[in-house]
């Protein structure tokens, strides 16, 4: 391993009261690798991308995010837009949130707010025509219908976005965070939901996505045949706890991680329950 | 598998289902009639109350009542098998209409410009008068207000009770800065709306963390405290007593009075008050015009696109990098900006201001105007100003109905009861507005308009 890890997370601690979501949890993600974070449900995935994205701030921990230009963010100290805009994380929800009474054309030029904006001059030069907003708007719209062709999606692009089925509507909510041109893509179960062959399509589009556009994904997921098909590295927590850390051959033979997801044998239980005086 | 039932039983069924709901619905009227409309209390002479029964009007409203329900369930067992029974247009004349928006829009402009002359051709020049004011100003008002209002609550899903707030400072920021430093209409109408914007946003800062209901009782109670502090900071403002004498709008320089150096004088003219009212008309529709203007601009700009994005899922909008506080501040500042150029005409127009003008009825008057209009449709919000504010008007016009109802009738006694079921029309035929499609912003191939099922109201 040559690269600089991009997404340095050290430490990191979120307690909801009494709660410990997640503890202690430290990992890396490299550039270009396809880094996955998995766990039973309630392990604490969520909240470690809550983390990252800034949705929350964390009780304890860094976060450092390091671009190849050698900029680097802690993002931990960072509001939520922040994030997005300067440290180029950008994430999909679990529950997909897309705007569903826009255009799907419309829901990827929101995704282009921040340089538009300055196109616009702040808005002051775009109301009275002035400056070259028409050209950028044009420029934004090419970029939509360039990930709109990515994802099959071109023909659709002036339908309203809840219009579409559910697997388009999961594949234009990864587009419109790439149109914020992350180095650092963070999807929250992105095949939940998808049969076997739109998440084999998915499969597809994100190596495509980390092949053209040199984005690292950071991905949340259930679905097996996802997660080790495409991840370079697989982090496994359980209860807020890191369990397994490695490359997805190694963290599947890892008997913690074995026992996290499918349980122990009757008799191990009944072993450690004698040891601890339950019998 | 139910069993068949044949056409007629079915039907028969139905229309019991209806009465059986109508008599229900009458009952409730009935009971809520008596303690309401079924004495009428008076004193005598010895101070003592005397009911007088009016149980005709009980049976009125217990019939109309009836029957109304009656035909409302009747059209809602149809719903989606066949033609509803009660239409008033028929089906996707709406959408029809609004694929002419282009030319609709032309027709209206051409309508507003030519006002003045088509109400002095029809009504005279001493008819006139009223037309022009008391129609084509106060709709005008209404639809700006309307239209300033939208972007907050329209675009940016932001409700807020206490708009009025805002017209009130524009109108204030006029009337105390034109007497006591003599400063010029057009110089201070800039600066009314400035100010209005400047207390949007001092407003804003404090209240933009809350959402929806918690958002609305805020801005609701902001309304009252600027017209509370209007009311008891009496060296500042007049309290109740109000501020009269406010100097009126000149046709650049040249005032609207009978002197020599007056307008009519000046262009060799006859003097008439219609002069000053026809010039007030053209500066509220140049001011509507702008804001018009500027809503749709803005629409196709980032921040509005920001707006409605925000309407539809904030969350998204973070992750997207979108500021949410400036995005709401902006919307809530610049709705606040058109706010205060309406107050500030309205304050120059009548000449007297007093807190009695910016009650929080008239906030509910604007915010209705845009739900009735539809959420972020300007055409809506133009109809419903209209139909609002000139119907209200019109009341005042039905005098023949006096020949029906007896020397004692006076229809603008019902206002409200029109309003009220005016209101009560719309959500049962048209929930979301009467225009109630949103018209994207861009397009690649073809602008196809989104049905409002589609789009959030917005939570804050």
């Amino acid at each position: 391993m040559t690269t600089a890890p991009l997404l340095k997370v050290e430490h990191l601690t979120m307690r909801f009261g009494g709660l410990t979501a997640v503890n202690d949890l430290s990992f890396e993600a490299r550039k270009g690798d396809i880094t996955a974070l998995i766990g039973p449900n309630g392990a604490g995935k969520t909240t470690v991308f809550n983390c990252i994205t800034g949705f929350y701030k964390p009780t304890e921990g860094m976060i450092t995010l390091t671009q190849d230009n050698g900029d680097s963010y802690l993002l931990e100290r960072m509001p939520d837009f922040r994030i997005s805009w300067k440290a180029k994380v950008a994430r999909t929800f679990q529950n997909i949130r897309l705007f569903g009474g826009m255009t799907v054309l419309e829901n990827l030029l929101i995704a282009q707010h921040n340089p538009l904006m300055i196109a616009s001059g702040f808005t002051f030069l775009g109301v009275l025509g002035i400056g070259g907003y028409k050209a950028r708007e044009q420029q934004a719209i090419d970029k939509a219908a360039f990930w709109l062709e990515k994802i099959n999606l071109l023909d659709r692009a002036d339908d309203p976005a809840a219009d579409l089925p559910y697997g388009d509507q999961r594949r234009l909510e990864i587009a419109r965070a790439m149109c914020t041109d992350p180095v650092l893509l963070c999807l929250d179960e992105p095949a939940a939901g998808l049969n076997p062959r739109e998440s084999h399509d998915l499969n597809t589009l994100l190596l495509s996505i980390r092949k053209e556009m040199g984005t690292a994904l950071l991905l949340i997921e259930h679905d097996m045949s996802v997660v080790m098909e495409i991840s370079d590295h697989v982090v496994v927590l359980d209860y807020g706890t890191k369990i397994a850390d490695g490359t997805p051959a190694q963290v599947k033979a890892d008997p913690k991680v074995i026992a996290a997801y499918l349980g122990v044998d009757d008799e191990e239980v009944e072993k450690v329950e004698a040891e601890v005086g339950l019998q | 598998m139910a069993t068949p039932v044949s056409a007629p039983a079915a039907r028969q069924a139905n229309m019991m289902a209806a009465l059986k709901e109508a008599a229900f619905a009458a009952l409730i009227t009935f009971g809520l009639c008596i303690p309401i409309i079924a004495w009428g209390t008076r004193q005598n002479l010895d101070n003592v109350l005397v009911l007088d029964p009016r149980w005709d009007t009980v049976a009125w409203a217990v019939a109309i009542v009836f029957v109304g329900r009656f035909l409302m369930a009747l059209r809602q067992q149809k719903k989606g098998e066949g033609r509803t029974i009660v239409r008033i247009l028929p089906h996707g004349t709406f959408a029809r209409l609004q694929g002419h928006s282009r030319l609709f829009s032309l027709v209206g402009l051409g309508f507003l410009i030519t006002f003045p002359i088509i109400a002095i051709t029809l009504a005279g020049w001493g008819g006139a008068l009223k037309w022009i004011d008391n129609f084509g100003v106060q709709i005008l008002i209404y639809v700006m207000l309307g239209w300033g209002l939208n972007i907050v609550v329209g675009l940016a899903g932001l409700l807020d009770l206490g708009y009025v707030a805002f017209y009130a400072v524009g109108a204030y920021s006029y009337a105390l800065l034109a007497k006591n430093f003599g400063l010029s209409f057009w110089i201070l109408l800039p600066m009314a709306g400035i100010l209005a914007a400047f207390w949007g946003m001092l407003l804003g800062f404090p209240v933009l963390r809350l959402r929806g209901d918690y958002l609305a009782i805020v801005t609701l109670a902001f309304g009252e405290i600027i017209r509370l502090v209007l009311v008891n900071w009496v060296d500042f403002s007049g309290g109740y007593a109000g501020i009269s004498g406010i100097p009126r709008p000149t046709f650049f320089g040249i005032p609207f009075t009978a002197a020599d150096n007056g307008f009519a004088a000046v262009f060799g003219l006859e003097f008439s008050p219609l002069y000053r009212t026809i010039f007030l008309y053209y500066v509220i529709l140049c001011l509507a015009l702008l804001t018009a203007f500027v809503t749709l601009r803005l629409r196709r700009l980032p921040v509005g696109r920001a707006w409605e994005a925000l309407r539809e899922d904030e969350i998204a909008c973070r992750s997207l990098g979108i500021n949410t506080t400036n995005t709401k501040l902006t919307a809530f500042s610049l709705g606040a900006m058109f706010g205060g150029f309406a107050g500030s005409f309205f304050a120059a127009r009548q000449g007297f201001i007093s807190p009695e003008s910016f009650v929080f009825m008239e906030s509910a008057v604007i915010l209705a105007i845009v739900v009735l209009g539809g959420m972020g449709s300007l055409w809506g919000c133009a109809i419903a100003a209209t139909a609002m504010i000139g119907g209200t008007e019109l009341l005042r016009e039905l005098e023949w109905l006096k020949v029906i109802f007896g020397a004692d009738f006076d229809p603008t006694k019902y206002r409200m009861l029109i309003f009220g079921f005016a209101m009560v029309v719309i959500m049962i035929w048209k929930p979301r507005g009467l225009i109630s499609t949103r018209e994207p912003t861009a397009f690649i191939k073809e602008k196809k308009a989104i049905s409002a099922d589609l789009v959030q109201e917005g939570h804050g």
